[in-house]
């Protein structure tokens, strides 16, 4: 038991860099998933049916081929093409690209989502359609959809660890080196499967301040400050406590 | 400019026909609404008046036929003998001189009720920020809601979220006002209010103004002239008094006892 | 430059690859789609039958389960039962890692049935495996037909997870053959087809198995 923790104690600044190299990859490949994600999504509800159609095909193709896949043929067929990638941006593409396309769908949905009547406000005000999505409708789309959005962001995390798969030593690489001087459960249970929930964890806690702070945008819920206060919470008219 | 000497009408129906599908809303339609007129749609639900005030403010798409603001084109124009669409940057020019009240309010929920007010004056009409305030208050204090500028419109009741959206409407200084069902959302209580500061309005400024309402004593006391409609038609078009003390109609008279 | 493309090799490594794809993706998705259906029922059944404090434990070990990666679970399980083969091994982490996201599901599905219905198998006096099995799972289940049918697609595309265990899937045949002949470009590719000729028809049907479940309601 303590030799475990002796070894691990040994290995941890290989492991610290493997978080980082797995929280670099989270990070690269959410970057990249949103700006993919709000770009196809806004693309797939146009009136244009080229644009929309190259939105869809896209869509569909990083969708239904899986991220293993992707990142294989990123790595290995892309430089027989002539490009070659260093293999932590293959990663952070292939991560984002996949989740990207999973998210443009959650994007659209949301946007769908958004009462109609807030279009047609934007409208009778004569704001134009860039504006009105702008400053209007995803601000509302955004708060409907950080819950989606924080289920993919988890995804992604559990899919980077693939990675090692093209020799990126990221935290699964470095828990398997682990494992040679320990225990089994000790390596993939305790430390592996322990770290990755503590960062997953750690990232919805993120995503639901996010999401407090866009529903209170809106008027609806508590301010986190009013959240983290130890005054007693607002009570609406008519709901209060039977006496 | 409107003035009493001009006699181009605010809004002009031509032949106007609306489709859903299959289904006829409005058949062949021409009316015109003089500048600083109040007329009131009337009717049973389903007899095409709302999808009136939507087509007025492009809401919704004409199927056939034309609509004029001022004498300008709305959506459609006649060239060389043939309906063209025109352009959304025209649409939209155009729209700038009509607000629009909603029976649902729709006031903006990320913003602030001040935010609400002067976001379009000051991203569409490019006024400057401190004037666009400037003015929201004034507007404000004229819909009883000085003091609630900085709240969320889903803080308020809806009576207040209803005299916030017709200060937000009018911050734009509409030339024509569409009124739709705007106190239908309301509890009975408060529908009063709402309809207090339309009557001021209505007073206080020479605004075209289109309704749809189903409260008909407010009706009698704005307007100057109600059309009746039944299956997307005009059954029957007359001065308040008449439509609702003497109608000649025999629909007219059937739909007034039943809402009564 | 050129995309460098060659049926003569396309046609000699299509048999390998559906071999591998029938052999272990395809039964490794069917039989961890049945143990997870299954797995995920009862734990959505215990989770509402259980006391409090036990129901924490429980939410605690799904939501652990749900929140780290199956490349790292394949590696603790197939390393700590040395003896199980490792299809077998793929089978049960990917049915585990997969019945907790079908919990959710179904717990969903269970909320949804209305108030009455319990109220109404109480005022029959119906014991409590009857009132399961007779009205409230068939209600429950309907809704999250297709639910489960998105999951097992997503499990399908997690397959080539199992690599990581040392399993010749679909993928890991394409790279075998490709580090044999150099020719990654018509294996990779070619992988990549069969998944998205598997799963879009599928996740067709299933969007429309889920507009005629919304409407016959």
């Amino acid at each position: 038991m303590t030799e475990n923790f002796d070894e691990l104690a040994a290995a941890w600044p290989r492991i610290l860099d493997g978080i980082w190299i797995t929280l670099g990859l989270t990070g690269g490949g959410a970057a990249l998933a949103m700006i993919v994600a709000v770009t196809l999504g806004l693309m797939a509800r146009q009136p244009n049916v080229l644009v929309r159609g190259t939105a869809r095909t896209i869509i569909e193709f990083f969708r239904g081929t899986s991220l293993v896949v992707q990142i294989m043929w990123l790595f290995y067929v892309l430089p027989l093409l002539g490009v070659d990638l260093d293999a932590m941006v293959v990663g952070i593409l292939a991560l984002g690209l996949n989740y990207g396309a999973y998210s443009a769908e959650v994007v659209r949905g949301s946007i769908n989502s958004v009462q109609s009547g807030q279009w047609e406000a934007s409208t009778a005000l004569s704001m134009s359609s860039f504006h009105r999505m702008r400053r209007i409708i995803f601000p509302q789309a955004w708060a409907l959809m950080i819950p989606s959005l924080t289920n993919l962001l988890i995804h992604l995390l559990k899919g980077s660890a693939i990675v090692s798969f093209i020799a990126i030593q990221d935290l699964t690489f470095h828990v398997d080196q682990l494992r040679l001087d320990t225990s089994t459960w000790f390596a993939y249970g305790l430390v592996g499967l322990g770290i990755y929930f503590i960062i997953a964890y750690i990232l919805t806690l993120v995503m639901n301040t996010l999401e407090v702070r866009a529903k209170h945008r809106l008027g609806r819920g508590e301010s986190l400050r009013e959240m983290l206060s130890l005054k007693p919470p607002r009570t609406t008219a008519g709901t209060g406590e039977p006496a | 400019m409107p003035s009493a000497t001009d006699n181009t009408p605010a809004i002009r129906f031509e032949n106007v026909e609306k489709r859903f599908g299959d289904n006829v809303v409005l058949k062949d339609l021409n009316f015109s609404v003089a500048k600083g007129d109040r007329v009131t749609l009337i009717g049973p639900s389903g007899s095409g008046k709302t999808t009136i005030l939507r087509l007025v403010m492009t809401l919704e798409e004409l199927s056939d036929g034309y609509i004029f603001v001022d004498g300008d084109p709305l959506t459609y124009e006649k060239r060389d003998g043939k309906r063209v669409a025109l352009k959304e940057k025209h649409r939209n020019e155009i729209r700038k001189r009509i607000g629009m009240v909603f029976q649902q309010f729709n006031l903006f929920p990320n913003m602030t009720v001040i935010e609400n007010i002067i976001e379009a004056p000051v991203h569409v009409l490019g006024m400057s920020k401190a004037d666009a305030k400037e003015k929201a208050r004034g507007l404000l204090k004229q819909v009883g809601l000085a003091d609630k500028a900085d709240q969320h419109p889903l803080e308020l009741s809806g009576g207040q979220q209803q005299r916030v959206a017709i200060a937000r409407a009018l911050a734009m200084d509409p030339d024509i006002l569409l009124l739709d069902e705007v106190t239908s959302a309301l509890d009975p209580e408060i529908v009063g209010e709402v309809l207090g500061v339309l009557r001021k309005i209505a007073e206080t400024t020479d605004i075209t103004m289109l309704i749809v309402t189903h409260e008909m004593q407010f009706a009698k006391d704005v307007s100057n002239r109600v059309l009746m409609f039944d299956g997307g038609r005009i059954v029957e078009e007359d001065t308040p008094e008449v439509i609702f003390s003497n109608p000649k109609h025999e629909r007219t008279k059937k739909f007034l006892h039943a809402i009564v | 430059m050129t995309f460098d493309w060659n049926w003569n090799t396309a046609w000699d490594v299509l048999p390998i690859l559906l071999a591998a794809f029938l052999q272990v993706t395809l039964v490794v998705t069917v039989v961890s789609t049945a143990i997870a259906a299954v797995l995920g029922l009862i734990i959505a059944m215990l989770r509402r039958s259980v006391p409090k404090p036990v129901d924490a434990v429980l939410k605690f070990a799904v939501d652990f389960i749900r929140m780290t990666p199956i490349v790292v679970q394949l590696l603790l399980v197939f390393y700590t039962f040395t003896n199980l083969d490792a299809i077998t091994c793929g089978i049960i982490v990917f049915g585990i890692h997969y019945s907790t996201y079908m919990a959710e599901v179904y717990r969903a599905g269970i909320d949804a049935v209305p108030a009455g219905q319990w109220e109404a198998t109480t005022a029959l006096s119906m014991p409590k495996g009857r009132t399961w099995s007779a009205v409230i799972i068939p209600q429950a289940l309907r809704a999250t037909v297709p639910a489960l049918g998105n999951y097992a697609i997503s499990m399908f595309k997690d397959t080539p997870f199992l690599i990581i265990i040392g399993l010749v899937e679909l993928v890991q045949a394409g790279l075998v053959y490709g580090g044999n002949t150099f020719r990654y470009t018509e294996a990779l590719t070619l992988v990549g087809i069969i998944f998205l000729a598997a799963s879009y028809p599928t996740s067709l049907l299933i969007g429309r198995l889920e507009k005629r479940l919304a409407f016959s309601y």
